[in-house]
């Protein structure tokens, strides 16, 4: 049988002359290249390592001269983009580390397990820095909750964070989920974590000192994800099951034991450099960590551990196994790595060893399978530049007047339809399956504007947050990349943290068309200004494009995930209105804005014109003075306004304890506008009335314009617009409108 | 005077060791040790917690392989001497399958995973787990667990009754299905305490909740009292 | 030898992972099922000296091990080859 499996791959010659390399994703023109770099033809292996290698995911061929407008340095930035995951420093010798991923593809097919792998992976590049994780979170999108698929993979995905996260004892702390008909054909899945670090314990991938072993860490190497390459053998793939590329599984458990063995071997010292198996496994992690130490690599494939009989080169450089681990130590640690691990019940078996010749060769069964250049393979992918062009639906959209629409006559209505929005709505049926508290650090759990985690031994707590609306990145990318970003900061303001940095992730329709490399150009134009100005550099991320279905692409949609620095545990500030009588403040400006607003969407029916402008200048004052005045002890509650506009942040900040407010406010607009109009830039805060006059002096000596609304108290939301009642319900009803929205969809 | 020992168990995939361990520190203040699963001598310690987590990764039953580990047969022995054993979620797990207490947990009514927090009734205040609340008062806890549906047969539940063996009821709505509303029993004779509720999750305001610090303070007050020494607050 | 084990929740003892299962059968018209239990099965191969040894054996193995007996049944099937 095992000779039957180790049958004939197509030759050098055949890969040519069939355009083999085709199904492998590689242009005849890249096959050019290759075969220059090599200096002669390349054979199966290695057209296959090339494949992966120079894949948009590995590469970034078309989206690299867009990462290049990215600011991505500032003075506390330890890491930039490059590594597993970009570091922070947050003072006392201390580092945050964290990255964002996303697994949408695989999640379509196989939700439960596409997220939990997500998971899985994005925590291995966050510990193979040498961070302990403390927290994670997701940003996820879905079609409407009317179809029975979506209803699957809502809560299979949800179900396989949870079943990944929970077991391997890291909290779930915060995340979003959208619902929208442009992402029925492709749900996104997008995995954060974020990790605590000593400045001296910092690891890089980098295969460091000629000579030294490299180790390979973790589960045997099955064939899971090897993507279904179509080769020349008919003969095994008719007859040979075991050859049939598998979904990857994960196995959290592995991972804790991984994570904790992993961390030790880190703290003891000896670790040169180490990496995750990811995306390529073997290939990637080997490659690029030869490419950044500036060396080569000899890996003997015979000593990888294999669950699989008569695994081949390929399969063996190509699988994505989950779980694994590659590290480099000095010869005479071996024995100190081996029994790190064995007290963890894993093996560490010697895989490879660190050359000067910048050659990445395989042997296999007592040959050399496989001899490439390292830079070839990490540095020299060509990159594209694609077509841009201005999409029909933009040009369109800009003459239309989001104000025409007939005035909303019942507020009340309109605010329980928008509350009762599924991506409005309460996310508690989601966040109630995933342990936020595990770790016992957790001060702010899901369900405020941005979760809160303290950090052990300190006064000191990181506030964090993913961010995203779609739908104003359709409508204008530009804008709605900007408004990501002060999103996230604005969410980690309102929770008393300043905002450090960002990670992104880009999730866009195929680059080929001009109209979605537009919005990608125009997108990354937005979010570079707005890090630029809000002063939180991209440490990292990630892209994922060729999300689209036979209806489309999906809308745009680049999440940001924020970290900030809480500086003391007394700022830390929540949404929920506190106390009776506490005085209510509109910060900002309000126009009348509902383009891609939940008013819009939800109550019109549509997603048309242009999204709400915003001032980054004007976003960062007020940013600014709110942090200042958590900071002076002057805030009792802190929102951000956001989808749903200034009804739904009154109703939300009512819900947490079930205090209602007298509202009374004369905005010059038309009511239904004013109330759900989603101008940006807005703050919502409460004060204790005997700290009402210095919090209104503050804001004014900041120049950031605030209205006095009106007062907490009672059980009833009351909104009197220019002195006629728009709005008035009990909280309670509202409340129940909000929290069931969901349950009652997925019954 | 000499301290307190207090015992942390960590079996691989034990998570919820470090909450633990930081809650006697923050709570009492006593000695406090980690201790692997391969360990062969517990008997230095005076109470032996047994944290949450998924051992095994859960694998076959919840605590199923962990009953099995080196350092049970000390925990058995510890038992049997009358010291002090907690066991929390996956702790009650690994204590009912070890057979030091009865019953068994299996999967949610719900079939899904519940983190939030639960109203308990203190039904047992008389516990070396107990003695610092009141009798029938209700505290707040954390609960985080996909298997916490406590069962007995009818004769056993009897049984429970009879003996004062429920320690812990939750109040209001079963989040799991528990027979009785059960949420933690405790052995016949009392010195060995499991519940599906985290108190380690409890002891600080900013977590929600400091109901569960005075777990920890019971189990100081008996193990002084039983060492004669001057019971302090 | 070769045994199949299979575990199954006790009578009288709530399964909700079956009757969720039942509900969903009944939703895709299977309205003929009348009850759905959810167990274990796990195969064994092991080496004995005969019939008796490894029925005794197998015994000990579920009581121990591969099933609770507060909420579980077990029974087994040998197949001597």
């Amino acid at each position: 049988m095992a000779q039957q499996l180790a049958a004939k791959e197509p030759t050098a010659q055949q890969i040519a002359e069939q355009k083999i390399y085709k199904q492998f994703g590689v242009t005849d023109s890249e096959y050019e290249l290759i075969c220059e770099y090599l200096g002669r033809q390349p054979n199966y292996t290695e057209i296959g390592v090339f494949s992966v290698m120079w894949s948009e995911h590995c590469a970034y061929k078309n989206s690299k001269p867009l990462l290049r407008r990215f600011p991505t340095t500032g003075p506390k930035v330890l890491m930039g983009p490059g590594e597993g995951a970009g570091i922070v420093d947050i003072g006392d010798k201390q580092a945050v580390a964290f990255k964002i991923e996303s697994h949408n593809h695989p999640s379509a097919v196989e939700p439960y397990q596409g997220a939990a792998t997500g998971v899985g992976g994005i925590i291995r590049d966050i510990f193979s820095m040498g961070a302990r994780p403390i927290a994670l979170l997701n940003s996820l999108r879905f079609g409407k909750l009317d179809s029975e698929r979506v209803r699957y993979l809502f809560s299979n995905v949800v179900g396989g964070i949870a079943g990944y996260g929970n077991c391997i004892g890291i909290p779930t702390v915060a995340g979003e989920v959208m619902f929208d008909e442009a992402y029925e054909g492709n749900p996104l899945v997008n995995a954060m974590c974020v990790g605590l670090i000593d400045h001296d314990k910092i690891q890089r991938g980098v295969a460091k000192g000629v000579g030294n072993p490299v180790f390979y860490v973790g589960p045997a190497t099955g064939r899971d994800g090897i993507h279904g390459a179509t080769f020349a053998s008919e003969d095994l793939t008719a007859e040979s099951e075991a050859k049939r590329s598998a979904v990857q599984v994960g196995d959290p458990f592995m991972e804790k034991l991984v994570m904790e063995a992993t961390l030790e071997l880190i703290d003891s010292g000896i670790v040169l450099g180490i990496q995750d198996m990811g995306a390529a496994g073997l290939t990637c992690s080997s490659a690029e960590m030869a490419s950044k130490a500036g060396n080569g690599m000899e890996l003997y494939l015979d000593e990888v551990p294999q669950r699989e009989e008569g695994m081949t080169a390929y399969e063996m450089m190509l699988s994505e196994s989950q779980e694994r681990m590659l590290f480099v130590t000095e010869p005479q640690h071996e024995e100190q790595a081996k029994a790190i691990f064995a007290r963890w019940g894993l093996h560490c078996a010697k895989v490879g060893k660190v050359t000067d010749d910048g050659r990445l060769r395989l042997f296999h069964k007592g040959e050399q399978v496989a001899d490439m250049p390292v830079k070839a393979l990490v540095d020299d992918c060509p990159i594209y530049h694609k077509p841009s062009k201005v999409p029909e639906y933009y040009l369109q959209n800009g003459s239309i007047d989001t104000t025409r629409y007939e005035q909303v006559p019942d507020l009340t209505c309109a605010l329980k339809k928008v509350l009762g929005s599924p991506s409005l709505a309460s996310k508690e049926w989601v966040y109630s399956q995933y342990d936020y508290q595990v770790r016992t650090s957790t001060a702010v759990v899901p369900g405020s504007d941005a979760a809160v985690v303290m950090i052990r031994g300190t006064r000191k707590a990181l506030a964090m947050t993913t961010d995203c609306n779609g739908r104003y990145v359709y409508l204008d990318p530009e804008v709605g990349g900007k408004i990501a970003v002060a999103e996230a900061a604005r969410n980690i303001v309102c929770s008393g943290g300043e905002p450090l940095a960002i990670t992104d992730n880009l999730n866009f329709g195929s680059p080929e068309k001009p109209e979605v490399f537009w919005q990608m150009e125009k997108a990354v134009d937005g979010m570079a200004e707005a890090c630029r100005v809000l002063d939180t550099p991209v440490i990292g991320g990630n892209v994922s494009l060729y999300n689209e279905s036979v209806k489309g692409a999906i809308y745009p949609t680049p999440v940001v995930g924020m970290v900030g620095l809480v500086r003391d545990l007394d700022h830390i500030t929540t949404q929920d209105f506190k106390a009776e009588n506490d005085v209510i403040f509109l910060l900002g400006e309000t126009k009348a804005e509902i383009g891609g607003s939940e008013l819009q969407y939800a109550v019109h029916g549509v997603t048309e014109g242009r999204p709400p402008m915003i001032d980054l200048a004007v976003e960062r004052a007020v940013q600014q003075a709110v942090l200042a005045a958590i900071r002076a002890g002057l805030v009792a509650s802190a929102h951000d306004l956001s989808e749903g506009g200034l009804a739904a942040a009154l109703a939300e900040s009512c819900f947490g304890r079930g205090l209602g407010a007298r509202v009374e406010w004369t905005p010059n607009l038309r009511p239904d506008l004013a109330l759900f109009s989603e101008s940006q830039s807005r703050i919502l805060l409460s004060a204790k009335p005997e700290n009402a006059e210095k919090l209104a002096a503050l804001l004014k000596e900041q120049g950031v314009p605030a209205a006095r609304l009106g007062t907490v108290g009672g059980d009833r939301l009351t909104i009197k617009i220019a002195g006629h009642t728009a709005v008035d319900a009990p909280v309670e009803e509202l409340r129940r409108v909000w929290k069931e929205a969901i349950p009652c969809r997925m019954q | 005077m000499t301290r307190m020992k207090f015992a942390v168990l960590v079996f691989p995939g034990s998570n919820c060791d470090l909450d633990m361990f930081h809650a006697v520190q923050d709570t009492v203040g006593e000695q406090v040790d980690y201790v692997w699963h391969t360990a062969d001598d517990l008997s230095a310690y005076d109470a032996i917690l047994v944290p949450g987590g998924f051992s095994y990764g859960d694998y076959l039953r919840c605590g199923s392989i962990a009953r099995f580990a080196p350092v049970m047969a000390e925990v058995h022995r510890a038992a049997e001497a009358g010291k002090f054993v907690l066991g929390v979620c996956n702790g009650f797990q690994i204590l009912t399958e070890a057979g030091l207490l009865p019953g068994a947990l299996i999967r949610n009514n719900s079939l899904k995973f519940r983190c939030h927090p639960v109203d308990l009734i203190v039904e047992n205040a008389r516990t070396a787990f107990t003695n610092a609340y009141a009798q029938g008062e209700t505290i707040r806890v954390p609960i985080a667990h996909g298997e916490g549906n406590y069962y007995v047969d009818d004769e056993t539940l009897s049984r429970l009754k009879k003996n004062n063996q429920i320690v812990f009821r939750y109040a209001g709505d079963n989040p799991n299905g528990s027979v009785d509303n059960i949420a933690g029993v405790c052995s016949e004779r009392g010195n060995v305490v499991g519940m599906m509720p985290h108190p380690e999750r409890a002891v600080s305001e900013l977590l929600g909740s400091k109901d569960g610090a005075r777990m920890f303070t019971s189990v100081l007050n008996a193990w002084r009292e039983r060492h004669g020494a001057a019971i302090g607050g | 030898m070769k045994a199949k084990v299979y575990v199954t929740i006790k009578e009288n003892v709530l399964d909700p992972q079956g009757n969720a299962v039942q509900g969903a059968l009944h939703t895709l018209g299977f309205g003929e099922v009348s009850k759905v239990r959810i167990g274990k099965f796990m195969e064994i191969e092991l080496e004995a000296a005969d019939r008796a040894q490894a029925e005794e054996r197998l015994r000990s193995m579920c009581e121990k091990l591969l099933a609770n007996t507060v909420v579980e049944d077990y029974r087994f099937e040998l197949e001597v080859s």
